[in-house]
């Protein structure tokens, strides 16, 4: 009895304590690190699509909006900020503009957090419409998904602190390298580079800042994802730059939706050539030097 | 069935993992529950205070968050052990459940006090015997028998616990399902169903062990 | 008189002596190990304004806000449920017919060994898209303490006096009014304390949500350590938020207990 005296004491003033923290906040959202700079990219909204022989088109412009599946915890990429109701990066800004070669205004999309074990089962059943959420085109998910793109050719790399001495995989002997347990690129490093020592953390803002406080040397995934990271970092990481594989980045849609694919492919060939695609990238990922812009695969 | 055939060795390591990080945790979490239990008894009021604080504090706070402390405070300070970062990382693994476990085996004890007569530790007082004595010696050697059954759903709720580890570098069941599922996401439900199975061996095993236990110590009141 | 102060004699004045003297002491090494770890914290940069100065900000405390609603909603929802499924398996593991008893067990045994997280995984994933996050989080709550719910009710109906039993029968309710309306709410205010326990661990199991991706508040507080590179302040901040809510449920519970116990119903 005397400790729920105790407790309550403690509570209420806890509780007081949370409360004036409150009310002498500070309003607004504070400023975390984001590369972009200058005003978001705009695309040109179709008005005159007719794609009556697609099922996902059909079912989409009948409910007057598109759903899309994006990664809500990639900076850069696919990131749901704190405190934000939509999210931003590359991915983003590629859905954003699909969509609107599909004939979408930005307000008509409905963007829908996929992580990456959902994703096949999310097209097939008809939860999303379509995935951009770093989807690497590949053969076993060939044979369940469609992919339109890809839109950008990541590859396995490594995020260090900018005064690190690993330039490539091959300075990882006896290193710590750290990624998300159980994904691809956490596999090829236990495959290919044993003798590194790897750590696992369910996301990888954990590995992220086990970078920065020197528990690992090195962060390894899909240099897209880095980039997003040393993008946030303000110049304290970098990423390395020398890929060890290939991940091309694919939209996803519903198995045998041709019609969809090609205007997909249509509009992302559009996109690249007007100088949009450039654009869009130096808005969420940094600079684009030395990056190549990928043709789509119209498998 | 070939995503679990074919993946067996993984999956074996993932038993094996989670087994040896239960066990150590376990016994860990025994010794630092009974310490903490005698804390909360004992006649000098600010171990009974640091104890009661400790308790309340620490079984209040999600076990993911333990870890997290455990595995990203701890190197702040210095303070990690091992060689590897697998060892650091068990270590910190171990560390965090034994400090969470602890909580809920001292309380299951502290009730298991509880349930002793008043007369004995009177008795054991009148004859001279001093605190750690009469706990020794009284107290806890009849405690502990109705102390069993909470104990062992303390300890079974521990291994189901390991689980939660898998975030933190760890290789045990989980983790390595999460890595078949990598390879094949196209018999998630199959893998989903393997681990169930090793999980519930080993909750199920170890219930039958302390159903044997608690016989054994209930023949001998 | 509760049972500590019968363990060891009223202290006499050396005993005070050494109790001052073990409190001053163990209150510097205290203080000292504080000490120590702020200035390692701080000296790792931990404690620049910049990982926390996000908390004083409107818009991230709405975060942490709506968080904490996903949080208690979804405790709420798997308590209720849980409670529910407590009370029916406690049924049917009491039923003196082998069919019902028999599959309630293996089901209880199934659901009771598995862990909340692989539970939560498995709806997820199952029911991939079809099921929101909400409902994955729910079930995996409801299904695992559910069980350990329904033993505990079981616990405290066997551990009444069989006389309890013996009497409704004998005044002719039959089996199922016997159980409803004697034993169930007697065996439930005494097992009252345990229950409330197994909701805070409902509680704090909650917070595996992020995982499936359910908005919860360690899913804001994996957020807001991502967006300002601040993880270890940010789930400092989360840790006194559960704290301090699982101590509110504690507080309550104990009034609860407590208010029981003054109700008249009581059978002595």
């Amino acid at each position: 009895m005397r400790f729920t005296k105790k407790a309550g004491v403690f509570g209420a003033t806890a509780l007081a304590a949370a409360l004036a923290l409150t009310a002498c906040g500070q309003s607004g959202s504070p400023n975390g690190g984001n590369a972009s700079a200058g005003p978001s990219p705009e695309y040109k909204v179709a008005s005159d699509v007719k794609l009556d022989s697609s099922p996902t088109w059909t079912k989409a412009n009948k409910a007057g909006k598109l759903v899309i599946g994006v990664k809500f915890d990639q900076p850069g990429l696919g990131n749901k900020k704190a405190g934000a109701d939509k999210p931003e990066g590359f991915d983003i800004e590629i859905a954003k503009s699909v969509a609107a070669g599909l004939g979408f205004k930005p307000e008509q999309i409905e963007f829908k957090e996929t992580v990456s074990k959902n994703r096949e089962p999310f097209l097939q059943n008809g939860t999303v419409d379509l995935v951009v959420a770093t989807y690497t085109i590949n053969d076993a998910r060939k044979k369940v998904v469609d992919f339109a793109g890809p839109y950008y050719i990541a590859g396995q790399d490594l995020l260090v602190k900018k005064d690190s001495t690993i330039t490539g995989p091959d300075d990882l002997k006896g290193k710590k390298v750290c990624s998300v347990d159980g994904s691809t690129p956490a596999q090829r490093i236990t495959e290919k580079y044993p003798d590194a020592q790897l750590v696992t953390y369910d996301t990888y803002s954990k590995c992220v800042d086990n970078l920065n406080s020197g528990s690992v040397d090195a962060v390894t995934t899909d240099d897209a994802i880095l980039r997003g990271y040393a993008a946030q970092s303000s110049g304290a990481l970098k990423v390395v730059g020398k890929p060890f594989s290939q991940e091309p980045y694919g939209i996803g849609l519903a198995k045998g939706d041709t019609a969809l694919r090609t205007a997909i492919n249509d509009s992302l060939e559009k996109l690249e050539s007007d100088g949009t695609w450039k654009k869009a990238f130096e808005y969420t990922l940094g600079s684009s030097e030395g990056i190549t812009i990928p043709k789509p695969d119209r498998y | 069935m070939d995503a679990i055939t074919s993946n067996l060795g993984l999956f074996a390591s993932g038993f094996w993992g989670t087994i040896v990080l239960s066990f150590f945790t376990m016994v860990g979490s025994l010794i630092f529950g009974t310490v903490l239990a005698a804390m909360r008894v004992s006649p000098t009021p600010v171990l009974r205070a640091a104890a009661t604080t400790y308790v309340n504090v620490v079984r209040n706070t999600p076990l993911t968050l333990v870890l997290f402390f455990c595995a990203f405070g701890l190197p702040y300070l210095q303070i990690s052990f091992g060689n590897t970062t697998d060892q650091v990382s068990f270590n910190y693994a171990v560390l965090a459940l034994t400090a969470y476990t602890s909580c809920f085996v001292c309380e299951a004890i502290r009730s298991g006090i509880a349930t002793v007569p008043l007369g004995q530790a009177e008795a054991a007082r009148s004859i001279g015997l001093t605190f750690t004595q009469s706990l020794r010696f009284i107290i806890l050697p009849q405690g502990i028998r109705t102390v069993v059954p909470p104990l062992a759903s303390v300890i079974i709720a521990m291994v189901k616990n390991t689980s939660i580890a898998s975030g933190f570098n760890n290789k045990e069941l989980i983790s390595a399902m999460n890595g078949v599922i990598e390879l094949r996401g196209d018999q998630v439900p199959l893998i989903l169903a393997g681990t169930a199975i090793a999980y519930l061996i080993l909750s199920i095993g170890l219930g039958q062990i302390f159903g044997l236990i608690e016989r054994k110590v209930r023949i001998a009141r | 008189m509760s049972a500590s102060q019968v363990l060891f004699d009223a202290p006499g004045p050396k005993a005070r002596r050494n109790n001052v003297i073990i409190s001053i002491v163990a209150v510097l090494l205290l203080l000292g190990a504080i000490a120590w770890i702020v200035f390692k914290f701080a000296e790792a940069g931990q404690f620049e304004a910049s990982k926390w100065s996000p908390f004083s900000y409107t818009d991230i405390q709405g975060v942490l806000l709506k968080g904490l609603g996903s949080t208690l909603l979804a405790a709420a929802l798997g308590t209720v449920f849980a409670m529910l499924i407590g009370v029916i398996f406690a049924v049917g593991r009491l039923s003196t017919k082998r069919w019902i008893s028999l599959p309630t067990t293996i089901v209880l045994e199934f659901f009771r060994g598995l862990p909340v997280l692989l539970l939560m995984f498995g709806v997820y994933y199952l029911g991939s898209g079809k099921v929101s996050p909400l409902v994955a989080v729910v079930t995996g709550l409801a299904l695992y303490n559910g069980m350990v719910i329904a033993e505990i009710i079981r616990a405290g109906v066997l551990a009444l006096p069989k006389g309890q039993g013996e009497a409704a029968t004998a005044v002719g309710l039959t089996r199922g009014q016997t159980l409803r309306t004697i034993l169930l709410p007697q065996a439930f205010r005494s097992m009252l304390p345990t229950i409330i326990a197994q909701v805070v661990v409902l509680l704090k199991d909650s917070a595996l949500g992020y995982l499936v991706t359910y908005q919860e508040l360690l899913y804001a507080i994996n957020n807001i350590g991502r967006d300002y590179q601040n993880l270890l302040p940010a789930f400092i901040v989360g840790a006194a938020i559960f704290i301090l809510i699982n101590l509110l449920v504690a507080a309550f519970a104990k009034w609860l207990e407590r208010r029981l116990s003054r109700s008249p119903k009581k059978i002595k």
